[in-house]
């Protein structure tokens, strides 16, 4: 699949905006600190989301994704990530004035920055052409990125730590996994011209000469050829230097060192996310 | 709303004929023709007479080559188009409504006028029947000539899709797989018709028909039997003579 920086962008930056406000939900914070934390992780996640907007044809007509909740997984991310912002906005009001609110809308404001984070997966993980998507692992590795980006910005480190482990397992589980899932979904080009009954299948002619909206869209062969480097960028990037920048550098240094070098890391996973995954329409074109 | 209808009262769907279709291109280039002009955006063109052409088409025909275990390879043309599936995956993703399915008649069309131009549908779609068209940014894809099968304006021979009234080979067929005595059901029935990668589960409309079995070239001679010669005579001797030394 095509890594297009815009969707990119959206779901590394949304991700760790809603992990941060959901932390600072439930924990809370109070007086100025609060006004410019509660900005950053809102910052984040609203930039990610106009982020979303620029891969659009038609941006203009964008508040019709409102519409189909019911069946689409992208209609009712939108839905949860203003719901996730608005739930949020009392708290982070209270916190900075010192309403003294309780934490109440935080702590369902995290829940729906869940909600939210789990449907932006969703979208990936419902789309049963690209096999190395649609697996239950892609969900548990968008969830320990929000966390574990919100944890690293908030330098708790005993917290920040066990999660970057939880998220290092959980990427290694999903590029395990994604290996054999083309494999395992048992399409072929075979199975996708059919002509497996008359033999084996191979092309002979291509149906156009040019490119076209497929092949640049879904037929990506880049990322395929540095798998295994970019996945090795990822993992040292987005868990190993955060780790160990909160546990021996301390104060704001480690914070800014570990979301640094986290959010390299997390760019780099989410590139190969999309640049490694095979859509089972190249089968017609003799690639993947 | 991008529900599914439960069941849809027509499926109007095609069959191609993988036995018959000789590549010729003939179907693209009516496809092409037809959908530049009327229903929707028209199909558009990027740099057509430049250096790297390319475009947008709702129907693309492939070529293969397969290699049976046991005989000669066979070249076979193989157009791809929407299959107008029953359990159509490009519908359900859509978040605005744009993608649907039609209760009357089964035909997966795109409104136009709602879509957004985000390419979920096309993400969802195993068979790369939908392509986003850059001039417009929404998405495109085969209607079934909707707008030819029942305008009464045509003539009666024009009412089918582009591709089927222009295929001259008659590799194309346009009818209702609901209706078990209409041509594409009884063709589909005689011919053994399959389904594109059923293991997707999206449940196709659209049916193809396999290449009839080739006739074999014979492993010995029909002339076999009359060159069985038995040498008599004077050739007989020689032939048991020869045969000795």
């Amino acid at each position: 699949m095509n890594p297009a920086p815009s969707v990119i962008v959206f779901t590394v930056l949304s991700g760790m905006g809603f992990g941060f406000l959901a932390l600072l939900g439930l924990t809370g914070v109070s007086g100025t600190v609060a006004f410019f934390l509660w900005g950053l992780g809102y910052g984040l996640a609203v930039a990610g989301l106009v982020a979303s907007a620029f891969h659009l044809g038609n941006p203009q007509r964008a508040l019709l994704a409102f519409t189909q909740w019911r069946t689409s997984w992208l209609s009712r991310e939108a839905w949860a990530s203003v719901i996730t912002l608005g739930l949020f906005a009392p708290q982070a009001l209270s916190d900075w004035l010192g309403l003294g609110l309780g934490r109440g809308f935080g702590v369902a404001g995290a829940v729906m920055a869940g909600v939210t984070v789990f449907c932006t997966a969703m979208i990936y993980a419902q789309i049963r052409a690209v096999p190395r998507w649609h697996h239950w692992t892609v969900p548990p590795v968008f969830l320990a990125y929000a966390v574990a980006g919100g944890l690293v910005l908030s330098g708790v480190s005993v917290l920040a730590l066990p999660m970057l482990c939880v998220l290092g397992v959980t990427l290694a589980l999903h590029w395990h996994f994604g290996a054999r899932a083309f494999a395992r979904a048992g399409a072929t080009m075979e199975s996708a011209t059919g002509l497996g009954r008359v033999g084996a299948v191979s092309v002979f002619e291509q149906p156009h000469t040019g490119g076209n909206y497929l092949l640049r869209e879904m037929i990506h062969v880049v990322g395929r050829r540095h798998a295994e480097r970019v996945r090795m960028i990822a993992m040292v990037f987005s868990v190993l230097l955060p780790s160990l920048a909160l546990a021996w550098l301390s104060g704001g240094v480690a914070v800014v060192v570990a979301a640094a070098t986290y959010l390299i890391g997390a760019l780099a996973q989410r590139w190969l996310f999309f640049a490694e995954a095979e859509h089972v329409v190249g089968l017609y074109y003799g690639r993947r | 709303m991008t529900g599914l209808p439960e069941r849809t009262e027509k499926k109007l769907g095609l069959v191609i004929d993988l036995d018959t279709c000789v590549g010729c291109h003939a179907c693209v280039t009516a496809c092409k023709g037809w959908n530049d002009q009327g229903y929707g955006a028209p199909l558009s063109d990027q740099n057509p007479y430049g250096a790297d052409p390319s475009g947008t088409f709702l129907n693309r025909v492939h070529s293969y080559a397969v290699q049976p275990t046991d005989t000669a390879a066979q070249i076979i043309n193989f157009p791809r188009s929407c299959l107008h599936c029953e359990d159509a995956p490009c519908v359900t993703v859509c978040p605005t409504g744009a993608s649907y399915k039609r209760a009357e008649d089964g035909i997966v069309l795109v409104n136009e006028a709602a879509c957004i131009g985000c390419g979920l549908c096309a993400w969802a779609c195993p068979y790369g029947a939908r392509e986003l068209d850059q001039a417009a940014g929404v998405m495109k894809k085969c209607t079934l000539c909707v707008d030819r099968i029942y305008n009464e304006a045509l003539p009666e021979a024009d009412r089918e899709p582009a591709c089927v009234r222009t295929c001259p080979t008659g590799a194309r067929h346009f009818g209702d797989f609901a209706d078990p005595e209409s041509k594409v059901s009884r063709l589909t029935a005689e011919r053994e018709g399959f389904a594109l990668m059923p293991e997707m589960g999206t449940r196709p409309v659209n049916r193809y028909l396999p290449p009839r079995k080739k006739d074999r070239p014979e492993e010995a001679s029909l002339l076999a039997p009359l060159l069985d010669i038995k040498a008599t005579g004077l050739a007989g001797w020689l032939d048991r003579v020869l045969g000795k030394i």
